[in-house]
C-alpha cells in the first residue's frame, strides 16, 4: 500500500513532517487536583490528577518522596470495533508503566515525602499515537494540579514508510508494520526522558541511517 | 473561574462577559509579566545575591519555575505562587477536617493536604473541662468525643516528626453540627483575623477553614470557659446535675427549624456561586451575595441558576470599582 503519494503526501494529506492538530484544554475534571483532555488529530485523551494525598497503602509509603501511580485504560468506545476489557490486559499494563516512569522522573518527587500521586489517563479517542497524547495529557494535568516538576515532558511518534520518515503516526501508519518510536523529550533540559522502540518492529536498517 | 457549566442565554453571555473584562481592567496590573509556567526562567538580579523559594530550583545557573504560578519577590527572597495547588498549612490557620480514623490516642482528619492531619487526644479539651492527664479510660471513650466521619474545626500547631498536627484547645473548636460542610477550592479563602462569623439575623456560624473547607451551621452558644468554671466551682453536685439536664435537653434540641434550615442553604449557596466564579470568600462579599437573593427575590435553588450567577458576577465587578475609586 502507498502511504506516501509521488507527491510526497500522506493518506491525510500532511507532509511527512507535520504533525496533526494538537488541542488542549485544562480544567475538565471538576473533583480532581487537576486534569486535562489532549487532542492530536483524531486522538483525544483525558488525564486526571489527584494528589498529593495521603498514602492509602501504609505499607507503600516511602518517607523520603512522593509515591507515583498511574492508570491507563482505553474507553470501550475509542477504538473502531467496541472494546470488550478496558483495562487490565498487557498492553494498558505497560503504557501505565511507561507513563508513571516518564512522569515520575520529571515530578520532583522529593518535595512531598509521604504522599501520593494518582494519574488517571484514559484514551476517548484512538487514532494512533495514543501512548504520546496520554504523556502529554498527564503533563498538562500535573501542571494543573500545581504540581512541582523539572520540566514539562512532551512526547510524539514517528515511524518509518515507503523510504519516508513520518512524523506523529495515525491509525492506519501505525498499523501499516513499519518501524515506530516512540519519544518524550524534557525541552528546557534538552534530555530524552522516553525512547521507546517495539522490538518486533526494529526491521528496516535505513530507519536509523535516515 | 474555570469550565462555567451554565446554560447561558446569550444576553446573559453579553453581561457575564462585560462584567469579567470590567473585573480584568480592575486587577492591578502589577504582576501580569511576573506569571510562569514550569521550566520558565525567572530574571533575577545576581549581583545583588538572592534565595531561592517554594516553586523555583536552579539549573545551569538559572533559576527555574517548578510550578505555573506568579513570580513573588519579597527583599531577596524569589517564590513562584502556584495558581491552583492543595492547601499547605501554616502554624495557626483555623481550619476545618473531617475524621477519617480513630488511631491510639489520635484522630486522624482530612484536610485537604497532601498527608493526613493528627489531632492528638492530649491536645483537645476534654468535655468536662478539666484539665488533667487523660488516662486509659480517656483513650477508650475517644468514639464517645469524636466518631469517624465527623467535622472537626481545629488550628495548626504545627509538624511534628510524624506528621502535620492539629490542637483543640478551646471551647470554640470541636465538633460541627447540624450544618453543612462545602469544599471550594482552598485559595479563595485569605487568612484573615477572623474565620468564624456569627450571623445573628440569620442565626447561623460561618467558619471559613484555611483549608478550603467551609463549615455553615446553626449558631452554637459557646460557654465562656471562665464563666463556666466559676459557676461550677461553689457546687459541683448542682454542675453535676446540670450537665444531667444540658445532655437530655441536647437531645430534644437537635431539631433545627425550617427557617434556620433554608438560611443555612442560602448562605451554602452565595458560598458555591463564588466559588463558582473563582471569587474570593469573605465575611463581607458572602453576606453580600445573599443580601443580593434577598433583593432581588430568589428562591434558594435559584442561587445557583445562571441569571443570579450573572448578577453576582456584576455586582462583584461594581463593588470593586467603587473600592477602586474610593481607594
Amino acid at each position: 500500500m502507498e502511504y506516501v503519494s509521488p507527491e510526497g503526501l500522506r493518506i491525510d494529506g500532511r507532509r511527512p513532517m507535520e504533525m496533526r492538530k494538537l488541542q488542549a484544554e485544562i480544567g475538565v475534571v471538576a473533583k480532581a487536583d487537576g486534569s486535562a483532555v489532549f487532542e492530536m488529530g483524531n486522538t483525544k485523551v483525558i488525564a486526571a490528577v489527584y494528589g498529593p494525598r495521603e498514602v492509602q497503602n501504609r505499607s507503600q509509603q516511602l518517607n523520603d518522596q512522593a509515591l507515583v501511580r498511574c492508570e491507563y485504560s482505553m474507553a470501550n468506545f475509542s477504538t473502531g470495533d467496541r472494546m470488550r476489557k478496558p483495562k487490565g490486559d498487557r498492553r494498558s499494563t505497560e503504557i501505565s508503566l511507561v507513563i508513571r516512569q516518564t512522569m515520575e522522573a520529571c515530578i520532583l518527587t522529593q518535595l512531598m515525602p509521604r504522599s501520593q500521586i494518582d494519574i488517571y489517563v484514559q484514551v476517548l479517542q484512538a487514532d494512533g499515537g495514543t501512548r504520546s497524547a496520554c504523556i502529554n495529557a498527564a503533563t498538562l494535568a500535573l501542571a494543573d494540579a500545581g504540581i512541582p516538576m523539572r520540566d514539562f515532558v512532551t512526547s510524539c511518534s514517528a515511524g518509518y514508510l515507503n523510504s519516508t520518515p513520518l512524523l506523529d503516526l495515525n491509525y492506519v501508519e501505525d498499523s501499516a508494520g513499519g518501524p515506530d518510536v516512540t519519544i518524550g523529550i524534557l525541552p528546557k533540559l534538552d534530555k530524552v526522558t522516553l525512547l521507546q522502540v517495539p522490538s518486533d518492529r526494529i526491521i528496516c536498517q535505513a530507519f536509523f541511517m535516515s | 473561574m474555570r469550565g462555567l457549566q451554565l446554560p447561558l442565554t446569550q444576553t446573559q453571555k453579553v453581561r457575564l462577559q462585560r462584567a469579567l473584562e470590567k473585573l480584568e481592567a480592575l486587577s492591578t496590573k502589577a504582576n501580569s509579566n511576573a506569571s510562569v509556567t514550569v521550566a520558565d526562567t525567572i530574571p533575577v538580579n545576581y549581583e545583588d545575591g538572592f534565595l531561592k523559594g517554594h516553586g523555583t530550583t536552579e539549573l545551569n545557573g538559572e533559576v527555574v519555575a517548578t510550578v505555573c504560578g506568579v513570580v513573588e519577590r519579597v527583599n531577596k527572597l524569589v517564590y513562584v505562587r502556584t495558581l491552583r495547588a492543595r492547601y499547605k498549612p501554616e502554624v495557626g490557620d483555623i481550619i476545618v477536617g473531617r475524621v477519617i480514623e480513630v488511631a491510639p490516642k489520635r484522630w486522624r482528619l482530612d484536610i485537604n493536604y497532601s498527608q493526613d492531619a493528627v489531632l492528638m487526644l492530649s491536645s483537645i479539651n476534654l468535655p468536662d473541662g478539666i484539665q488533667r492527664r487523660r488516662t486509659a479510660e480517656d483513650e477508650l471513650n475517644m468514639r464517645a468525643i469524636f466518631e469517624e466521619n465527623d467535622v472537626i474545626c481545629a488550628e495548626v500547631r504545627g509538624f511534628q516528626h510524624d506528621g502535620l498536627h492539629l490542637q483543640a484547645r478551646s471551647q470554640k473548636y470541636g465538633k460541627l453540627q447540624r450544618g453543612q460542610l462545602l469544599s471550594i477550592p482552598s485559595y479563595l479563602v485569605k487568612r484573615r483575623k477572623q474565620h468564624w462569623h456569627y450571623l445573628d439575623e440569620y442565626g447561623i456560624d460561618l467558619i471559613l477553614g484555611c483549608n478550603g473547607f467551609v463549615w455553615v451551621g446553626e449558631h452554637v452558644e459557646t460557654k465562656d470557659e471562665m464563666l463556666v468554671d466559676q459557676a461550677d466551682k461553689p457546687d459541683s453536685q448542682t454542675s453535676k446535675t446540670n450537665d444531667h439536664s444540658t445532655s437530655l435537653e441536647g437531645q430534644e434540641q437537635t431539631y433545627t427549624p425550617l427557617e434556620t434550615r433554608q438560611n443555612i442553604c442560602r448562605i451554602a449557596n452565595a458560598i458555591r456561586v463564588l466559588s463558582m466564579l473563582g471569587f474570593v470568600v469573605t465575611i463581607e462579599v458572602v453576606m453580600e451575595v445573599v443580601n443580593l437573593g434577598v433583593s432581588q427575590n430568589m428562591d434558594t435553588h435559584e442561587m445557583l441558576g445562571s441569571e443570579f450567577c450573572v448578577l453576582v458576577a456584576e455586582r462583584e465587578a461594581e463593588r470593586r470599582s467603587q473600592k477602586k475609586n474610593r481607594g
